[in-house]
């Protein structure tokens, strides 16, 4: 088989499972679909890595395009269906296709019990499909394809299970959130068409150097252009990656069943906007403003989603917000310049994620489908695998690794780099000092939330067991949004039940999950951060700063270099102390409903204010618009006045007003007729 | 059929075919007793078969067009009485509006096969009739001509609305036509001033004419009121919401799908071309009444408790996009106006098609009443969200490619209104998505609906050649492209060079 034939199986495959199971799944059965999807997911995975060896040790060449056929293509707005192959879609790709034939496998277990299996298996591949699609791009419009169609996977499986109304709001909220981005990278697309009279990539990249210091008129403002359109665009990658003030759909899209937050909404789907910063890199090195925007935000909501996670009480949206925040450390990585260290972080984290992800499923599926901690506590005797898988997962995303040997899980490896980056690239701008603090303070964070969660769920006492007139109180400060988290359908109900293992189909993929947070980062780190990173990307990152700061990283003080380990131990101990030295320290904090634990507890009140401004100021404006603007002005004085001036007048003359419908037509054809001899008179 | 067409030519063949169907109805009509069922389901199979065959006739037509060409082509003249010539043609503007029409006109006819069951005669002859006259429209090469077979397409849809529609049919019905009619009275004030002046009703004699700038000014204008209410624009759409409301289902699919687009097809016909001069001057009112169309009727939309009043302010709203791109005055713009205009034919037609299926299982639609009906209706369910996604405009459905088309063109022509119309993209998201979730999701709990009927055979037959429309140009919009390539190259090509760009 050819490269080009193989590299097209690969991205295909997952949409041949999504129609069979989607379209036949109820004549085929639930058995088939499942096995049909699943099974495509394994080839197609087992394609990816091979591409992933061919492209990067030898083989194939290391960059090629499959173009299919032709997509839009009107003037020189010219856009191919294509598969475009290069390092960096090879490590999406294997990501990808690695966490999705997991999840595939994970959700055999997970989704036993549920009646709408093919559809749940079809809606996994489509998705799957529409992120190969997405990472293997070669142009603007199949890229936002593949934008639009994860978005509506993701909408799809938020509200999967479609009588509960909080799914459904999630799901809406979701795909609204995300058009607000969208808006943002379309009118990028477009700025990047009127400058460069192109949308693909290897038509741009070329011409970015000739057109850096170009100006632009956008919206009465002269701006220099590629900092306009590569913010425009990271507007986009805003609001798919979850970032500060685009943030508010992902907590939500918890909804969905777990298998779904580990594969979209930590592994794969959130990190596109961070992938297209790296695709777009030749561009960003040119837009230091824009740099510095995704740097700031990527700080910031590193930072922001970290204290968030310290006081949420549902265990998925403590992972949720984990993921918020290293998204900010891969967009601040981008944006100091060090896109290979977010390649890399991205990489690792999609291991760790799923697996924290997965891990926190299969809690929830012992549980009874039981989703808050603190509910739960001392399951490690009754969970033990998914005990031990969760340990390395939390020792993975708290970057646990001893710097003076280079040992360490992988997150201990992709993390570091970036925070090393960020201190590394201050020397040259300012932001990146502060995107190195932000980073340093959210490790240290990062550490007490997992912990926390770790603690609450897995050791102290066992609070299940007893009854629930506990948490009903504690409710009352949550959003309903929260509330309704609390169980996924189908619970049994019972909640004393004792807690028990999952079976091993869901055991597995945490297992396999657990070997990639082990050792993912020390197999793979030269290759991407390390001196083989020159070989191994080809020139498909801009290396203009990057190859300075990567340069240095071997040479940086030993505070920078031991300091995230330093404030991850704090963070450790700061959760030992309060969660099992002290145990129950928590809930007094909590009960004392202090401002600065609202604040945090109620997610800085952003869904409040979001509520507050758009979505009741839409509906005013909606009604103002439609009662006082079409109907009482529009129409109040156009038709309708005109009807009643014209009944007034028209008393006296109202036998002419038969109503037949034919009257009016001959009147109307006399008319017509009239003006006719008229053209002709004035015609001859 | 060659006999045939070097008798007649393929293009008056096509415009009066369904006129054929009107005849073979009278035959029905007068042998049979009145009230006979026999003689409502012989009509509706004749219907059927009619425009089945004018839909064959309008593929033929497309597969002998040269795209090659950018000028007008399968031409027929013939002069009609003392100086009026009947002419007809079509260039890549005008055919795809034509193969458009033949395609919704069957679904039409099978979309009112158990819905409509008073005086089906006469409603059959209404829909045949006018197929004729909208196929007409854009077949039209002469002013007179086009004029007429545009003013008399308003009797049978004023027909349709007022006889065979709803409650409040009879205010709809004046609304539509008093508008409508009213907008076209000052075109055709300028029709006569311009054949006037320039002494020619030939429309692509006028193309190649050139009036003068104060002139162009005035005819524009005229022009514009009567495109500009039945496209529709702001703030002249009022009539629409109604119109739709009432009218029968078939009737909203061929409002929605086809006679909205004779206002576009106006602007790209005779404004652009006939009266660039004044198209520039005016594109700031243009700009600035589409965008506004875009966010207003968005919101509006937002808010509407009745299902299918909703849909109407949706289609106010993408009408908006095309007006952009129309004006914008490059190709891409011209192209994605042009798209946006048949991919919204196909996609509102299948919506008014989704509320109908609801409404006659339900006589209601009211969206509060439903809820839930993804339990009892999945297949319902599935095809209603592919249908919302297109009107969403997802990458993939054929809503998309025009959507992002106009916008580019709009884009080139000025920023501002391409940033705020993008907005609509967010909005439309919200209604559109809003809408689906309070009908189709949540628990079923209205008791009326337990036993709800999922689509039937003829209702999946009906929709599956819209699905297939949706997906096919969204994957593949150059089949689009491909044939209208040439003559709307030419068009943004002498727009330019007129206005001196």
């Amino acid at each position: 088989m050819t490269p080009q034939l193989i590299v097209t199986l690969l991205v295909f495959a997952p949409l041949l499972g999504a129609l069979a199971a989607g379209l036949f799944g109820r004549r085929i059965g639930d058995a088939a679909s499942m096995t049909v999807t699943t099974g495509l997911l394994f080839v197609s995975c087992a394609l990816a890595w091979m591409a992933f060896g061919q492209v990067i040790w030898g083989g194939w060449p290391s960059r090629f395009t499959v173009e299919l056929a032709p997509f839009i293509d009107v003037g020189r707005f010219r856009s191919t269906w294509s598969v475009r192959v290069d390092s960096l879609s090879a490590v999406m790709m294997v990501v990808v296709t690695t966490v999705s034939a997991i999840v595939h496998l994970y959700s055999w277990g997970y989704m036993t019990k549920d009646p709408h299996k093919p559809r749940f298996f079809a809606y996994l591949s489509l998705f799957t499909f529409s992120m190969l699609a997405l990472v293997t791009a070669a142009d603007f419009m199949q890229l936002f394809f593949g934008w639009e169609g994860v978005g509506l996977a993701s909408y799809l499986l938020i509200g999967f299970w479609y009588h509960k109304p909080s799914a459904n709001a999630a799901a809406v909220k979701a795909f609204v959130v995300n058009r607000v981005g969208d808006v943002g990278f379309a009118l990028g697309i477009m700025t990047v068409f009127w400058a460069f009279g192109t949308i693909r990539f290897a038509e741009i990249f070329p011409q970015v150097p000739s057109h850096a210091h170009l100006v632009w008129r956008f919206a009465g403002q002269t701006l220099p252009l590629m900092d306009l359109a590569c913010v425009l665009l990271f507007i986009g990658a805003m609001g798919k990656s979850a970032q500060f003030f685009l943030h508010t759909w992902l907590p939500d899209a918890m909804e969905g069943p777990t298998p779904v937050s580990a594969l979209i909404h930590a592994a794969t789907m959130v990190t596109a906007g961070v992938y297209m910063v790296c695709l777009l890199s030749p561009m960003f090195e040119f837009a230091p403003t824009a740099k510095a925007v995704v740097t700031i935000i990527g700080a910031v909501t590193a930072l922001f989603a970290a204290t968030v996670g310290l006081a949420q009480n549902d265990i998925k949206r403590v992972v949720a917000y984990s993921t918020c925040s290293q998204l900010g450390y891969m967009f601040f990585a981008a944006g100091v310049g060090a896109y290979q260290a977010a390649m890399f972080h991205l990489f690792t984290h999609a291991f760790f994620k799923a697996l924290l992800f997965l891990g926190a499923g299969s809690v929830i599926e012992g549980m009874h489908h039981e989703q808050d901690m603190r509910k739960m506590g001392a399951l490690w005797k009754l969970l033990p695998v998914t005990y031990a898988v969760m340990m390395i997962g939390t020792l993975s995303i708290t970057g646990v690794g001893l710097p003076g040997l280079d040992l360490g899980f992988s997150g201990f490896y992709s993390k570091d780099a970036i925070i090393d980056a960020a201190f590394a690239a201050g020397r040259a701008n300012a932001v990146s000092y502060f995107a190195f603090v932000a980073g340093l303070l959210a490790a240290g964070l990062t550490a007490f939330y997992s912990w926390r969660l770790m603690f609450m769920t897995f050791h102290g006492h066992a609070k299940w067991g007893h009854a629930e007139e506990a948490h009903a109180a504690d409710d009352r400060h949550a959003s309903a949004a929260q509330i309704e988290t609390h169980d996924e359908p189908l619970a049994e109900g019972d909640h004393d039940a004792k807690p028990k293992e999952s079976p091993w189909v869901m055991l597995w993929p945490l297992i396999l999950l657990s070997v990639g947070a082990v050792a993912a980062g020390g197999v793979f780190m030269e290759l991407f951060v390390g001196w083989e990173r020159g070989a191994f990307w080809r020139g498909v990152l801009s290396t203009l700063s990057s190859e300075h700061i990567l340069g240095q990283m071997e040479s940086l003080p030993a505070w920078v270099v031991w300091g995230p380990l330093t404030v991850t131990a704090f963070g450790l101990f700061a959760a030992w102390w309060g969660y099992v030295a002290h145990e129950g320290m928590g809930a007094r904090i909590a009960a004392r409903r202090g401002p600065l634990w609202l604040f945090l507890y109620n997610k800085w009140f952003f869904d409040e204010v979001y509520d507050f401004v758009f979505v009741r100021g839409a509906k005013a404006l909606g009604d103002l618009f439609w009662k006082g603007g079409d109907k009482a002005l529009i129409d109040g004085l156009g038709p309708d006045g005109v009807a009643a001036v014209s009944w007034a007048m028209g008393k006296g003359a109202s036998r002419l007003q038969s109503g037949y419908v034919y009257h009016y037509a001959f009147v109307m054809l006399l008319g017509i007729a009239g003006l006719l001899s008229y053209a002709l008179w004035a015609f001859s | 059929m060659g006999l045939l067409l070097k008798v007649a030519g393929i293009l008056s063949i096509t415009v009066f075919s369904p006129l054929i169907g009107v005849a073979a109805i009278l035959l029905v009509r007068a042998f049979a007793e009145r009230g006979d069922p026999r003689a409502a389901r012989a009509t509706r199979w004749i219907a059927l078969a009619t425009t089945l065959a004018t839909l064959a006739l309008s593929v033929l037509m497309v597969a002998r067009f040269d795209s090659g060409q950018s000028g007008f082509q399968f031409n027929e003249n013939a002069v009609w009485f003392s100086g009026l010539h009947y002419r007809l043609g079509v260039d890549g503007v005008s055919i795809l509006f034509v193969l458009l029409t033949a395609f919704l006109m069957p679904l039409c006819i099978l979309a009112s096969w158990k819905a409509i069951t008073v005086r089906v005669i006469e409603y059959m002859i209404a829909f045949l009739v006018l197929e004729s006259l909208v196929i007409g429209v854009f077949c039209a090469l002469d002013l007179m001509v086009f004029y007429l077979f545009f003013e008399f397409q308003l009797l049978p849809m004023f027909l349709i609305i007022g006889v065979w529609g709803g409650k409040n049919r009879v205010y709809a019905a004046f609304k539509f036509f008093l508008y409508t009619l009213l907008g076209s009275v000052l075109m055709l004030a300028a029709i006569l001033a311009m054949i006037v002046i320039a002494r020619t009703s030939s429309i692509p004699a006028l193309m190649a004419y050139k009036f003068a700038p104060g002139v162009q000014t005035w005819l524009w204008l005229a022009f514009f009121s009567s495109f500009a209410v039945k496209m529709p624009m702001w703030p002249f759409h009022t009539w629409l919401p109604d119109a739709h409301v009432e009218a029968p289902t078939a009737g909203s699919v061929i409002l929605a799908g086809i006679l909205l687009k004779m206002g576009g097809y106006g602007f790209m016909r005779f404004s652009l071309p006939m009266f660039p001069a004044a198209s520039l001057q005016f594109t700031p009112l243009i700009f600035a009444l589409s965008t506004i169309a875009i966010i207003y009727t968005s919101l509006v939309a937002f808010r509407q408790t009745d299902f299918k009043k909703l849909i109407a302010y949706s289609s106010v709203a993408h009408m908006g996009f095309v007006t952009l791109g129309i004006f914008s005055g490059n190709l891409q713009g011209e192209q994605g106006a042009l798209f946006q205009m048949l991919s919204h034919g196909v996609i509102s037609g299948a919506l008014f098609l989704c509320v109908g299926v609801v409404y006659d299982r339900m006589h209601t639609r009211e969206i509060a009443f439903y809820g839930g009906l993804a339990t009892r209706m999945p297949i319902y369910a599935a095809v209603f969200m592919l249908f919302t996604m297109g009107n969403v405009g997802l990458p993939g459905t054929s809503g998309f490619v025009g959507e992002i088309l106009s916008l580019t063109g709009t884009y080139g022509a000025a920023t501002w209104p391409a940033i705020l119309a993008a907005t609509g993209v967010i909005l439309s998201a919200v209604y559109a998505l809003n809408v689906y979730r309070n009908v189709t999701f949540g628990p079923l709990t209205n008791p009326a609906l337990a036993a709800i009927a999922d689509l039937d055979r003829r209702e999946l037959l009906l929709f599956f050649p819209l699905i297939v429309a949706t997906l096919w140009l969204g994957f593949q919009p150059g089949l689009v492209f491909h044939v209208t390539d040439a003559s709307l190259t030419h068009l943004v090509g002498a727009y330019r060079a007129a206005i001196g760009r």
